[in-house]
């Protein structure tokens, strides 16, 4: 699905030893922070697969705390990522789940709570090269990468919702790259996830709000600050 | 512009009549809608990282997160300086850099994946000693790693980069083709003659398998890399020579993905066979997940 830039090539610029278990680990972990939105206070990393095998070696625990802090993949603070967090006061853990094996090798489920007492589940993937990708969202299936600009709107489940997002991102010339709908169940709560090579316009997200059935909505715009210039 | 393939990627340079880097430039100012000084200045900074993460090691040797290596470019670099190298200046120059960029690597310093962390050390340990020794630019650089870029982005898209999928050969092999490549250009090779190079790089490290101890990107990924520039050297030489590849870039890089599927689970990054699987290499994994 996405295009394979010079940059992902020569690139990710990063703190070493692994594409995969670091750099990765930090863009899961910084891409959960971004759609949570909140300052986070606790958070319990749960690994999967090899993550759960090597993720000492690899600082693959430093690195996803340092993505939670916000540090891209190129900072060389994730190197001292512990010691940061419990200076901020950042509450963190991390938990081995070697029983569940039906998942990609590079899988890590992170919980975040804000001060507040709001939690959110995100489940990313590592998928190579510092390539990932979201797959979970609070028990729900989704998939989007965070390389393009990204809305996820959820909603009650209920007729003419996706209508009223498609007609407002129209109404502020966004042009929708990728669109697609993943659900609870029939009736429930789903998700709408919108990507676009642009920013996506805040008026249009604005407009969405309004709409009775919206119940929430996440925003990631595609900054180039993520790797470098 | 765009290319699915080598043979696309020479067709476009014999159309344009430009060179492998300005056809791999102008396809991301396409896809990203940038300008040529927007590219540029993101491929100058990964190359001031390239330059930064040669030297980093070498001045602060540092042991890696395993402790399986650390201090060993330095060690090479004062066996040159003592004018004791058998290898001649520009691989034992490319070996120090190769091998210093995957110290840093492995201490949790900052380096550039190209096209992966496991196999950093390959594109920027041979460019950069090219650079020292025949005194090229900072802009022909740049083109260097454009042109590695391009070959890099058609063993991504074609067959594989990832050491876990396709063993070693995917990760150093195609390092190496990317650096042969790029090597084959700044020397004033044709864009004919970088893809023959890169092809014969593959064709050299074809069937490597991929088996760090105790999975570590740590040994025997660092002196892998320096195989890597002397494979990607070599190739260029050959290749800068005029002898021809008889097999074509794209057919090789299907070959390598296909021998990649077939390298079992244990070689491929799982820490169970190979180097790792060793008595030393068990008994090192051991001491590390005490």
């Amino acid at each position: 699905m996405s295009l394979i830039s010079v940059f992902d090539v020569i690139g990710p610029n990063m703190v070493g030893p692994s594409s995969s278990h670091t750099a990765g680990a930090a863009s899961v972990s910084g891409l959960a922070r971004k759609l949570f939105a909140k300052e986070v206070v606790r958070v319990v990393f749960t690994l999967y697969g090899s993550f759960a095998k090597t993720y000492r070696g690899h600082g693959t625990d430093r690195a996803l705390l340092g993505g939670i802090m916000g540090f891209a993949t190129d900072d060389l603070r994730i190197r001292d990522s512990f010691a940061i967090a419990d200076a901020r006061g950042l509450r963190y853990e991390f938990v081995k789940n070697t029983t569940e094996t039906e998942v990609h090798p590079n899988t890590v489920d992170i919980e975040m709570e804000s001060a507040d007492g709001s939690r959110m589940t995100v489940r990313g993937e590592s998928l190579g090269g510092g390539k990932i990708r979201i797959v979970r969202l609070n028990g729900v299936d989704v998939e989007f990468t965070g390389e393009y600009s990204t809305l996820v709107v959820i909603q009650k489940d209920k007729p003419g919702v996706v209508a009223h997002i498609t007609r407002c991102l129209s109404e502020a010339s966004a042009n929708i790259a990728f669109m697609r709908l993943f659900r609870e169940e029939k009736g429930a709560r789903a998700y709408t996830i919108v990507e676009s090579d642009e920013a996506i316009p805040e008026d249009a997200v604005r407009w969405i709000r309004v709409n009775p059935n919206v119940e929430d909505l996440m925003l990631i715009q595609v900054q180039e600050v993520s790797n470098g210039l | 512009m765009d290319f699915k393939n080598g043979k696309e990627l020479l067709a476009l340079c014999e159309k344009e009549h430009l060179p492998i880097s300005a056809v791999m430039k102008k396809r991301e100012e396409f896809l990203k809608e940038m300008t040529e000084d927007q590219v540029d200045a993101k491929m100058r900074k990964a190359l001031d990282i390239m330059k930064n993460s040669v030297h980093e090691s070498l001045e602060k040797p540092i042991r890696s997160i395993g402790g399986l290596i650390g201090g060993e470019a330095e060690k090479i670099r004062r066996h040159r300086r003592e004018g004791k190298a058998i290898c001649g200046e520009v691989l034992s120059r490319a070996i120090v850099h190769s091998m210093a960029v995957l110290e840093l690597n492995a201490s949790m310093g900052v380096i550039v994946a190209a096209p992966t962390a496991g196999s950093s050390g390959v594109v920027p340990g041979l460019l950069l000693a090219l650079q020292e020794v025949y005194g090229l630019t900072d802009e022909e650089m740049l083109s260097g790693l454009y042109n590695a870029g391009a070959v890099g982005y058609l063993l991504m898209r074609n067959a594989s980069v990832a050491g876990a999928e396709a063993g070693c050969q995917a990760e150093v092999g195609s390092a190496a083709a990317m650096a042969a490549s790029a090597a084959v250009e700044l020397m004033g090779g044709t864009p004919a003659q970088c893809l023959d190079a890169a092809s014969t790089a593959l064709a050299n490290l074809m069937g490597l398998v991929c088996d760090p101890i105790a999975g570590l990107v740590e040994s025997p990924c660092q002196s892998r890399n320096a195989i890597g520039v002397a494979n990607a050297l070599t190739c260029a030489e050959i290749a800068l020579s005029g002898v021809a590849q008889l097999i074509p870039f794209d057919e090789m890089a299907e070959a390598m993905y296909r021998v990649g599927k077939r390298i079992p689970f244990e070689l491929r990054e799982t820490a169970l066979g190979g180097c790792a699987a060793t008595p030393t290499g068990c008994a090192r994994q051991c001491g590390i997940f005490k």
